[in-house]
């Protein structure tokens, strides 16, 4: 794990990447390294989210300044400028049930090709996929999800980089925080290594390329 | 008493002690006022939460403490924190005792559509698909009609939630079952006659040899 400044970090991410961001709703969202992508002007990125939140807010403000060219979320309801930029072709949207996008984020981190789920079976969403029946029970093969970059949040960091998260702005943090080829955290705390007790560690330090620097 | 409160408190009466029920936005959200006393329930928030309680008072708000919504929720004691995979791992694993959800339309089978409506309103499925193939019982939330026309319709004409049946559905007029793959009316709520449920249902309705009035 290696100490990173914010501008450094936004920088690490070039026109074109893959991006898993976390949060729902904005809560959980590494606020500060959004503000700097839009700052440095971002392009063509492709947001893998829960959520696009609200514009002003989160994933929002990337949505707004025209840095993403395609997202993969579960909801994008409550952004009308998503909605409206899909309608109009500017932006490519991938829904996906919530729970089939964070199984198909974890297979990724976990070295799996992907997950058998229930959830889409005979709906619109089976549509292009393969129908697998196991002990005569229908299910969909959805295929595992990974990105080059994961920007995570969390509550604590310690100095050498293992996380704990708080509340409900845990929600995709720790498993995109495993499924993406270089991970950059953002954190409310950065404590003493010992502050986070092993045994309420959520994210081991390994798995952590950069800790962003506090302003 | 207006349609969300009559909807919210029938619904209320389905809850029992100690089960685990998510509730969606909207009137969902509104069940959790009138959970009979005696009975405690765990209330899931699929953003990661289980003891999920009212709004915190002015000020005790925490920004990292919301429900589905993204709105400030407060923690009951007992409650619990989880990443999305656990919180989808309850839904989808046969943890989950009961969903309230809103419906655009149920069919006279029992099959949901509520997550989108083709070029006009696309806001995705979040945890709907998942909720509704996953929890054990499944009940459905909404006004009878929406701007006159039905929505408990012959055939669902927006994309299906799931293939799986909801098992309830009470609207301000009706509770509705579907035994059998086949929507019958339970109860009329009070000072509604079965003839009204059935002009305000496009499906062909059932009527349970037991139909009775809404308790309140």
């Amino acid at each position: 794990m290696k100490t990173i400044l914010l501008k450094d970090a936004a920088a690490l991410i070039p026109d074109g990447a893959s991006v898993m961001i976390g949060g729902f709703m904005g809560v959980g969202t590494p606020e500060r390294l959004v503000d700097e992508l839009v700052r440095q002007g971002k392009r063509n990125l492709t947001v893998i989210a829960n959520d696009n939140a609200l514009p002003g807010i989160g994933i929002g403000k990337l949505i707004s300044a025209g840095a993403v060219k395609k997202t993969i979320a579960s909801h994008i309801g409550l952004n009308p400028e998503t909605q409206k930029k899909m309608l109009a072709g500017e932006l490519e949207v991938d829904l996906v049930p919530q729970g089939t996008l964070i199984e198909r984020i974890r297979a990724g981190g976990f070295g799996l090709g992907g997950v058998l789920t229930p959830t889409g079976v005979g709906t619109v969403v089976e549509k292009g996929k393969q129908r697998i029946e196991v002990e005569g029970k229908p299910y969909l093969l959805e295929t595992a999800l990974r990105a080059d970059f994961a920007l995570v949040q969390a509550f604590l960091a310690d100095y050498i980089g293992n996380l704990y998260y708080a509340l409900t702005a845990r929600n995709f943090n720790p498993v995109i925080a495993m499924a993406a080829d270089t991970v950059i955290v953002e954190a409310n705390n950065i404590v003493p290594v010992g502050v986070i007790a092993p045994d309420n560690v959520v994210t081991p330090a390994p798995v952590v390329d950069y800790i962003i620097l506090q302003a | 008493m207006d349609a969300h409160t009559i909807i919210a408190r029938r619904i209320a009466q389905e809850l029992r002690d100690g089960m685990l029920v998510n509730l969606g936005i909207g009137i969902p959200t509104l069940v959790s006022k009138f959970v009979p006393s005696g009975v405690r329930v765990y209330f899931q928030s699929e953003n990661g939460l289980i003891g999920t309680g009212a709004p915190p008072a002015e000020g005790m708000h925490n920004p990292m403490l919301t429900d589905a919504g993204g709105k400030p929720v407060s923690a009951l004691p007992g409650a619990c924190t989880f990443d999305s995979a656990t919180s989808f791992g309850l839904i989808r694993g046969g943890h989950l005792d009961m969903t309230v959800l809103g419906a655009l339309q149920v069919d006279a089978s029992g099959l949901l559509a509520n997550w989108m409506i083709p070029g006009k309103m696309v806001p995705g499925m979040g945890g709907a698909m998942d909720l509704v193939t996953g929890a054990k019982r499944v009940i459905v939330a909404m006004q009878h009609t929406a701007k006159g026309q039905p929505k408990i319709v012959r055939q669902c004409s927006l994309p299906l939630t799931s293939v799986r049946p909801v098992d309830l559905v009470v609207t301000e007029l009706a509770v509705i079952a579907f035994p059998g793959g086949r929507a019958t009316l339970l109860e009329t709520a009070p000072g509604v006659t079965v003839g009204q449920v059935r002009e305000a249902t496009e499906a062909e309705l059932a009527v349970s040899e037991r139909v009775c009035t809404m308790v309140l």
